[in-house]
């Protein structure tokens, strides 16, 4: 079973290809990163497969299934600047969201999704922010707000666009061992990500992107010069590896 | 004789006592959503475009309602339209779209009828509400009550994080179209009490009010209401004693009810931005 199978993906704003006949099989119960250089179509491949923006897809199955099947089991966690982060809403009504795909119109959360909701809050360690609201928070502690919505979703595949970006050391570290977690549990977790020097140790599989997919596998055989030169064009691991030889 | 001398006595200022405190009611709560969705020069837009509606509506006999949702809808449609199918931005597609529909009203409206009643649909004339209107009024506002409280989970995370609304199924678009609608209803309701051009002010600010005193939706609403109220009333005694517009009194007062906040909120006002900024250097 694959947690995602994309057959030829195409996406075009107006004439240019942003994305180009990506087809890729990326496995379940794994950590997976999405990496390649800016405008290389990483954000844009997420929101395609969720049909978010307009795209040609031959196929897609998710969790083996059809999209609209699966729906309520695939959580988005967004850019942060794609947040007001003024809106007037608690920590607890962030996380309460997650319960939203599994009721029905006119449906309210009960009082047993709140008391789930605040047990997700537990885990990422923020229920004692319950109350604040979501902008009085760090980069960090937002990051793990959003995803203690992705478990209250109870969701099996797990979209974070960019979830590194803006935070501090200490809770990214923290926010990867909570990923390892939840990947030891069975679900699977994409992450837009652009730092290079951390994918070997944050991924089980990486998915190397540009505009086409340039390569996908173990991140020690795609952290290579043969792959990244031609997804990111820079002559630096060139030099590099003359003056290891 | 005082105001509430006054009040108790005469029926027609009943009336338009109740008819105003329910379009401050509607244009706060529905105004809290408005301004959450960054979509203030909209909330201009629809209340122009229902000027061609009403119009319309008059010489085809038809009631005013139906011309004003219509000609708001497609006014709504064409923004979206013309954004999205050009590089042109959505806050220029709104000027072009409300100015050009507003026009059209202005001399559809002149071909029509006198130049006062154009005057009384622009500035509004609360004291001469007439009870068809204060019941349309009501109705209207249980009407657009009833729709944002079975609707408040969706208005709130479409509102809040679109992308997550959308990804989980629902459909931002019918979201944001049945909001317009509500909006052209609210804009109708507020014809009367204080007219198209200034239910913006009622949109805006009694809802801008309660965003600096609040950082929970439902509460917001609640007190966007409350300062719709209290607006109403207060301007509405300003209007009557000191033979003022109505509409303009109304205004007026939320706006200095906005300012009272904008210094003096406790969690967001002016007071506590600087005693913040001087406690970080």
């Amino acid at each position: 079973m694959y947690a995602l199978d994309v057959d030829r993906l195409t996406v075009s704003y107006f004439d240019t290809h942003a994305l180009d006949g990506v087809s890729v099989r990326l496995p379940v119960a794994s950590l997976i990163g999405i990496i390649g250089p800016n405008g290389a179509g990483k954000s844009t491949f997420l929101k395609a497969v969720l049909g978010l923006i307009p795209a040609r897809i031959e196929q897609l199955r998710v969790l083996d299934q059809s999209l609209e099947d699966v729906r309520s089991r695939v959580a988005y966690v967004p850019q942060r600047s794609a947040i007001d982060w003024d809106f007037p809403v608690r920590v607890q009504d962030v996380v309460l969201m997650g319960c939203y795909p599994k009721l029905g119109l006119f449906k309210r959360p009960s009082k047993a999704q709140k008391a789930f909701a605040m047990d997700c809050l537990e885990r990422v360690g923020m229920s004692d922010h319950a109350e604040r609201q979501i902008g009085e928070l760090s980069g960090g502690q937002q990051q793990r707000v959003f995803l203690a919505r992705a478990l209250a979703q109870e969701a099996e595949l797990l979209l974070l666009d960019e979830p590194f970006v803006g935070i501090d050391v200490a809770s990214e570290q923290m926010i990867i061992e909570l990923l390892r977690t939840l990947r030891a549990e069975g679900r699977t977790i994409v992450v837009v990500h652009h730092d290079l020097h951390k994918a070997e140790d944050y991924f089980d599989t990486l998915m190397l992107l540009n505009k086409q997919l340039i390569a996908v596998g173990p991140p020690s055989d795609i952290l290579t010069p043969e792959w990244l030169e031609p997804a990111y064009g820079l002559p630096l691991f060139e030099r590099r590896k003359e003056g290891q030889g | 004789m005082t105001f509430i001398e006054a009040l108790l006595q005469y029926e027609f200022l009943q009336k338009a006592m109740i008819t105003a405190v329910m379009v401050g009611i509607i244009c706060g709560v529905i105004g809290c959503f408005i301004i959450l969705r960054g979509m203030s020069l909209m909330g201009d837009a629809i209340s122009h475009a229902v000027l061609p509606g009403v119009a319309i509506s008059y010489l085809l006999g038809i009631n005013f309602l139906i011309g004003a949702v219509v000609t708001g809808l497609v006014t709504a449609l064409g923004i979206g339209f013309v954004s999205q199918n050009s590089r042109i931005k959505n806050d220029t597609a709104i000027g072009i779209m409300f100015t050009s529909a507003f026009a059209l009203g202005i001399i559809l409206i002149s071909f029509l009828r006198s130049s006062s009643d154009l005057y009384h649909i622009l500035f509004g004339n609360v004291l001469a509400v007439r009870p068809s209107d204060m019941w349309m009024t009501v109705i209207i506002g249980l009407i657009v009550l009833g729709g944002i409280f079975l609707f408040y989970k969706e208005l709130l995370i479409s509102s809040f994080d679109p992308t997550m609304a959308q990804a989980y199924g629902l459909s931002t678009r019918w979201i944001h179209y049945g909001l317009m609608t509500l909006l052209t209803l609210v804009t109708v309701a507020s014809l009367q009490t204080v007219g198209i051009i200034l239910v913006v002010a009622m949109l805006i600010t009694p809802a801008a009010t309660a965003y600096l005193l609040t950082n929970r939706l439902s509460r917001m609403l609640f007190l966007a209401g409350g300062f719709g109220t209290l607006s109403a009333i207060i301007g509405l005694y300003f209007s009557f004693t000191y033979n003022l517009s109505s509409g303009a009194s109304i205004v007026l007062v939320a706006t200095t009810l906005f300012a009272l906040v904008f210094v003096f909120s406790p969690r967001h006002g002016l007071m506590r931005h600087r005693k913040r900024k001087e406690s970080t250097v």
